[in-house]
C-alpha cells in the first residue's frame, strides 16, 4: 500500500517545524508498509497535540478525552481483537492524567501500537512542565524551576512488565518507521517513545542527539542481532561490566573492536540488560543541571525490548471459547431453564 | 395492615425477620426459606440488611445480621415492621427490639423504632443469653427483657436452639464449629413449621443449595427437619399461621431473583436480541459488584466482562466496545457515577451507544456503602460539564430491574446515546418473583445502522429522520471516519469551533434526547383502590414516586385511598406526563432523598404545585410514616 491511503483529508495543524510532522509522515509511511487495509484499523487518543493524530489518518479513529486513550484502546482491542490498534498520546496524556491506564495496559499486555510523544512539555496548554520535564526546568508553571524527579518512560514500562519498548526520535525519519512496523508486528503492548521537538515551547529539548553534527556520537541505534556499535566513525561499542564491591552492573564504552562488545539481544525475557540500555544518558534527561560531559554513553534509539507473552485480548477470547465449549448454556432461553422456578 | 397472630391464624401477608450474628447465616436462611415460599406461590419481597463491615467481632451489636422478607399476596414491600422475629443472639434481639437506636444506653422498645410490632412473635435462642453474651451485647442486667422493655403482648418463644441443634447432631461426626453452625437450619425448620410450609420441598431446596458440598445435606436436613419436629411440641404455646395468599401475578413461570441479577440478565437477553456482543467494562463497588460478578460468570453467553483498574477506565473501556460496535455497558454506584462523568459526556458528544448502570447507595463521598438511598438522581441528569443531556430511566421493582436493563440498551442501540439506569441497594439485594419471559416476547431491538448507499460518503454528523446519527463502526469498508468528544460540524462530522454550529449542534443533541418520549410509553397512575365519598383522596390526590420506592408508595396509596404515579423514564418524561398531573389537587412527591424529583418536575412543569415528602435515613421507606405524612398534609 502507499502512505497516501494512509493520509486524511484534512488540513494538519501543528505548528510549522513541530516534530509532530514527522512522526505523522513516519505513521502513514509504516502503515503502508504494514499493509493492513484503513478499515481494519482504529487510532486512539487523548487529548494533546500528539492525540490531534487520529485526524490526520484515513483510518477509523476517535480522539477522546484527556489521559483516557489507554482504557478506551483497551476496550476496542479486547472487544475486537482482529483490528490494528494503535494509541497516540504525550507524555503529559500518558504518564500524568492517565498514568494509571498506561502501566494498566502494559501490565495486561493488550496487543496496542502505542505512540507516546515525548517532548518535556505541555504545548497544547500553552507550556507546562510535564512529568518527563527534568527537574529544576523552568516552565509557566514551574518558574523558579520544577523540584519534582521526572519519569523515565522507559523505567515505568519495564516496572509494569512491559513486553516492547522501542524509542525514537522526530528528525530521525528510518529508524521511526522501523520502530513501528517493529511495534505492530510485536503481539502485546508496544510502547514507542517518540522523542519531539516542541519549537514553541521547549525548543531544542533532544538538542543532544537531534542536531545533526552530535547524533552520531550521542545516539546508538540498537537492532537486534547486531553489535552495539555507534559513533561517526563507527569507531565506540558498548559493554557491561560488573562492580565487584556492588555488584551492580553498567555499560561502559569500549572501543568498536573490543570482544567485549555486546550483540543486542531484544527478545531476551530478563529486562535487566534492557533496562540498562534505556538508561543510558537519562542523567540529561534527569536533571537540568546534569554535567553533560560526564556521561559519555549514548541514548539508546530502536527496539530496545521485544519479548513475547500472551496477550490479554487473546487470553480472555480464549477463555470464553472454551467455557462456551464445555457449556450447553448458549441463548438467554437456555440460560432461564437453568433455573429453579414453579409455576403461578 | 397486619393481624393479630393470636387470634386469625389465616393472614393475607406476614412479615419474617431472621437475626443473628454476621456468621449465623442468616443471608442464606432468609433466602432458603424466601426461596421456598415462592415455590410455595406466594409473593416475597425480602430485604437484607447485612452490616458493613465484613466480619465485626462474633456476638456484638455492630455484626448483627438481618433478613426480612414479606410473602402472601398483595406483598409490595418487605414490610415496615416484623410479624415474626427469629432472633439467634442477644444482640440481634437487642437490635430487633432498639433498632436504630441500639446504641442508645437507655433505650428500650419504642413502636418507632422496633423493627417488630407489639403482638409480634419473637423466637430467641435461650442459649446465647449467657452472661458473656450479654456483656459483648453491651446489656446492663442479666434479664435483657426486661431490660429492653419489651411490652408483654408481644410473644417470646425460647428455644433452645444451640442444644437441640446439637442433640439434633449427636449421631454425626461433627466438631462443635460445624455444628453451632447448622442453628440457623433448626430455626428455618422451626420457621417452615410455624407457616405450614411442607419439609419436603424445603428439603429439595437444601439439597439444591448444598449440591456443591454433598456431605452437608445430611446434617442440615437432619437439623432442620427436628425444628419442623420441634414446632409440634411448641403447639401448645403458638399457634401456626396459614398464609392464604393467592398472588395477584400472571400465570407463568417463576423464580425469586435478587435485583442485580436480574440487571445482568436484562442485559445479556437485550444483547441477544439485538445481535451484539455484551461488554461490559466495571470497577468492584458496593453494592453494584453482584451485576459485575454474574457477568463474568456468564461467558458461556459470550459476555466479555472486564475488571478495568479504576471506574473511569470501566466506562472508558465499554466506550472503546461501542466505538467498534458492542452492546457496552458499565455498572457502577454514586461515587463510580462521579468518576465516570466526563467520560459519560464523551459518549453524549461522540453519540455513542453506552449503558450506565448506577446501583445508588448512601452518600456523598463514601457515604453509606451498604444502605439504600435515591440521591443520585440529579447527578444523573445533570452531573456532566456542558450541555450533556443523556436519557435517565429507573427501575423500580427487584424483578423489573431486567425489564429496565433490557430497556436501557434498547433505547441506547435505537438511539445512539448514554442511557443510565437507575436502581439502588434495596432493589438490587433484595429478591422479588419474576416471571420468566421468553427471549421471544421480548421487545424488538433495531440498533442503529447505517444505509448502504452511504458507502465512501458517510461522516459521523450524518443522521436519520429521527435525529439520530448513523452508526459506523471500525471493520466496515468505506465508512472510516474520525469521531470525536470535540464539537464537530454539524454537516461534515469535523472538528468546528464555529459559534453557530456549536449551538446548532447543542440542539441537535437535546432533540435527539427529546424525540425518545415517541418511543416510551405513557405514564399509567395506579388508582386507588375505591372511588366514593368516603375517600376523599381519591381522584384528587396523586403520590408521586421513582423508581425504587413504588412497592412503598403502592401499598401506601392503598392505605391512603388515593392514586400513584410512579416513574420508570425520567428524562425524557413520559410525554402525557403534564396531562396526568395536572389533574390532581394535590401532588405529593416521595423520595429518598431531599427532593430532587421533586425540584425536576418542577422545573419541567412549573405551573403544578408540588408538595413533597423525603426521607434521607439510608432505609427503604417505611409505609406508615407516608401515610401518616399524607393524612397530616390533607386534614
Amino acid at each position: 500500500m502507499e502512505a497516501s491511503q494512509f493520509k486524511s483529508d484534512q488540513y494538519v495543524r501543528f505548528c510549522p517545524g513541530c516534530g509532530d510532522h514527522a512522526i505523522c509522515m513516519a505513521l502513514q509511511k509504516a502503515m503502508a508498509q504494514i499493509g493492513i487495509p484503513t478499515h481494519q484499523v482504529a487510532v486512539i487518543s487523548g487529548i494533546g497535540c500528539s492525540s490531534r493524530m487520529p485526524h490526520y489518518l484515513n483510518t477509523y479513529g476517535f480522539n477522546t478525552i484527556h489521559g483516557r486513550g489507554g482504557a478506551i484502546a483497551t476496550g476496542v482491542k479486547t472487544s475486537h481483537p482482529e483490528l490494528t490498534v494503535w494509541q497516540m498520546s504525550g507524555d503529559g496524556d500518558c504518564l500524568a492524567i492517565g498514568g494509571n491506564h498506561f502501566i494498566h495496559e502494559i501490565r495486561r499486555n493488550v496487543d496496542l501500537n502505542v505512540c507516546m510523544f515525548n517532548n518535556r512539555i505541555y504545548g497544547l496548554t500553552k507550556g507546562q512542565y510535564s512529568p518527563t520535564s527534568p527537574k529544576g526546568f523552568i516552565s509557566k508553571s514551574s518558574p523558579f524551576g520544577t523540584v519534582e524527579r521526572p519519569f523515565i518512560p522507559a523505567e515505568l514500562v519495564l516496572g509494569a512488565r512491559g513486553t516492547f519498548f522501542a524509542r525514537t526520535l522526530d528528525v530521525d525519519m528510518p529508524t521511526t518507521v522501523d520502530c513501528f512496523v517493529a511495534a505492530q508486528q510485536h503481539k502485546g503492548c508496544s510502547i514507542v517513545e517518540c522523542l519531539v521537538n516542541c519549537v514553541i515551547f521547549n525548543n531544542g529539548t533532544h538538542a543532544w542527539i537531534a542536531d545533526r553534527d552530535q547524533r552520531a556520537e550521542h545516539s546508538i541505534v540498537l537492532k537486534h542481532g547486531e553489535k552495539m556499535i555507534f559513533g561517526a566513525d563507527k569507531d565506540k561499542g558498548l559493554a557491561v561490566v560488573i562492580d565487584q564491591q556492588t555488584f551492580v552492573p553498567h555499560i561502559i564504552v569500549v572501543p568498536a573492536d573490543d570482544s567485549r562488545v555486546l550483540t543486542h539481544d531484544a527478545h531476551q525475557q530478563d529486562p535487566t540488560l534492557h533496562r540498562l540500555l534505556a538508561l543510558m544518558g537519562q542523567n540529561k534527561v534527569e536533571n537540568v543541571n546534569a554535567d553533560e560531559q560526564n556521561d559519555n554513553l549514548p541514548i539508546a534509539l530502536g527496539v530496545i525490548r521485544d519479548v513475547e507473552a500472551e496477550t490479554y485480548e487473546e487470553a480472555v477470547n480464549q477463555q470464553i471459547a472454551s467455557v462456551r465449549e464445555k457449556s450447553k448454556v448458549h441463548t438467554f432461553d437456555e440460560l432461564t431453564a437453568t433455573l429453579d422456578t414453579f409455576l403461578l | 395492615m397486619h393481624q393479630i397472630l393470636k387470634i386469625i391464624p389465616v393472614v393475607k401477608q406476614i412479615v419474617v425477620r431472621f437475626c443473628g450474628d454476621s456468621g449465623d447465616g442468616m443471608q442464606l436462611t432468609g433466602n432458603l426459606f424466601s426461596s421456598l415460599s415462592a415455590i410455595l406461590g406466594h409473593e416475597i419481597s425480602t430485604l437484607p440488611d447485612f452490616p458493613a463491615e465484613i466480619r465485626a467481632p462474633q456476638g456484638t451489636l455492630g455484626g448483627v445480621s438481618g433478613f426480612q422478607v414479606e410473602l402472601g399476596s398483595e406483598v409490595y414491600t418487605p414490610g415496615d415492621k416484623a410479624d415474626v422475629i427469629v432472633a439467634m443472639n442477644a444482640a440481634a434481639l437487642k437490635v430487633c427490639t432498639l433498632g436504630s437506636h441500639f446504641n442508645h444506653p437507655q433505650a428500650h422498645y419504642d413502636d418507632q423504632f422496633a423493627l417488630y410490632h407489639r403482638h409480634a412473635i419473637v423466637i430467641v435462642d435461650t442459649d446465647s443469653l449467657s452472661d458473656k453474651d450479654l456483656e459483648k451485647a453491651q446489656y446492663h442486667t442479666d434479664n435483657p427483657f426486661m431490660e429492653l422493655e419489651i411490652p408483654e403482648s408481644v410473644q417470646i418463644v425460647p428455644v433452645a436452639l444451640t442444644t437441640l441443634t446439637k442433640e439434633a447432631l449427636k449421631d454425626f461426626d461433627m466438631d462443635n464449629k460445624s455444628m453451632l453452625k447448622s442453628r440457623n437450619m433448626f430455626a428455618l425448620g422451626l420457621v417452615c413449621w410455624l407457616f405450614d410450609e411442607p419439609m419436603d420441598e424445603a428439603i429439595h431446596l437444601l439439597e439444591d443449595k448444598f449440591k456443591k458440598k454433598p456431605t452437608l445435606i445430611a446434617p442440615n436436613t437432619k437439623v432442620m427437619v427436628d425444628g419442623y419436629n420441634y414446632g409440634q411440641n411448641l403447639a401448645l404455646s403458638i399457634h401456626q399461621i396459614h398464609i392464604d395468599g393467592q398472588p395477584n401475578e400472571a400465570h407463568g413461570t417463576y423464580t425469586s431473583i435478587a435485583g442485580n441479577k436480574a440487571t445482568a440478565w436484562g442485559l445479556i437477553a437485550a444483547a441477544e436480541k439485538a445481535g451484539k456482543r455484551l461488554f461490559l467494562g466495571s470497577y468492584p463497588i458496593t453494592p453494584a459488584t453482584d451485576i459485575l460478578h454474574e457477568l463474568a460468570g456468564r461467558k458461556d453467553m459470550n459476555v466479555m466482562a472486564v475488571q478495568a483498574e479504576d471506574e473511569i477506565a470501566g466506562v472508558c473501556t465499554a466506550i472503546g466496545a461501542a466505538f467498534a460496535g458492542d452492546l457496552a455497558c458499565t455498572s457502577t454506584s454514586g461515587p463510580g457515577l462521579s468518576l465516570k462523568s466526563e467520560a459519560i459526556g464523551l459518549a453524549v458528544m461522540a453519540e455513542l451507544p453506552l449503558v450506565v448502570i448506577d446501583v445508588q447507595r448512601g452518600g456523598p463521598s463514601t457515604g453509606l456503602p451498604t444502605k439504600t438511598e435515591q440521591t443520585d438522581l440529579l447527578q444523573a441528569l445533570y452531573g456532566r460539564n456542558g450541555e450533556c443531556p443523556a436519557v435517565v430511566i429507573a427501575a423500580s421493582s427487584s424483578a423489573n430491574c431486567f425489564d429496565y436493563a433490557y430497556e436501557a440498551c434498547r433505547l441506547a442501540l435505537e438511539n445512539m446515546t448514554p442511557v443510565i439506569l437507575l436502581t439502588d441497594t434495596y432493589l438490587a439485594n433484595g429478591t422479588a418473583l419474576w416471571r420468566i419471559p421468553q427471549l421471544a416476547e421480548l421487545p424488538a431491538i433495531h440498533p442503529q445502522s447505517v444505509p448502504e448507499e452511504l458507502k465512501g460518503k458517510y461522516n459521523p454528523a450524518l443522521r436519520d429522520e429521527r435525529g439520530v446519527r448513523y452508526w459506523a463502526f471500525p471493520g466496515m469498508a468505506g465508512y472510516e471516519h474520525r469521531n470525536i468528544g470535540l464539537e464537530r460540524d454539524a454537516q461534515r462530522g469535523t472538528i468546528s469551533t464555529n459559534p453557530e454550529n456549536h449551538e446548532q449542534m447543542v440542539r441537535a443533541r437535546q432533540a435527539k434526547i427529546a424525540q425518545i418520549a415517541n418511543q416510551i410509553p405513557e405514564l399509567k397512575v395506579i388508582k386507588s383502590p375505591e372511588t366514593n365519598e368516603n375517600s376523599p383522596m381519591s381522584n384528587t390526590t396523586l403520590l408521586v414516586g421513582w423508581g425504587s420506592t413504588e412497592g412503598h408508595l403502592h401499598a401506601a396509596a392503598n392505605e391512603l385511598n388515593c392514586d400513584l404515579a410512579q416513574f420508570n423514564y425520567i428524562n425524557p418524561l413520559p410525554r402525557n406526563t403534564r396531562e396526568v398531573l395536572s389533574k390532581y389537587k394535590r401532588i405529593v412527591v416521595c423520595e429518598l432523598n431531599t427532593g430532587q424529583f421533586a425540584a425536576y418536575l418542577r422545573s419541567q412543569l412549573p405551573e403544578l404545585r408540588i408538595e413533597q415528602y423525603n426521607e434521607i435515613q439510608g432505609q427503604p421507606f417505611a409505609v406508615e410514616r407516608i401515610v401518616k405524612f399524607v393524612k397530616s398534609i390533607v386534614d
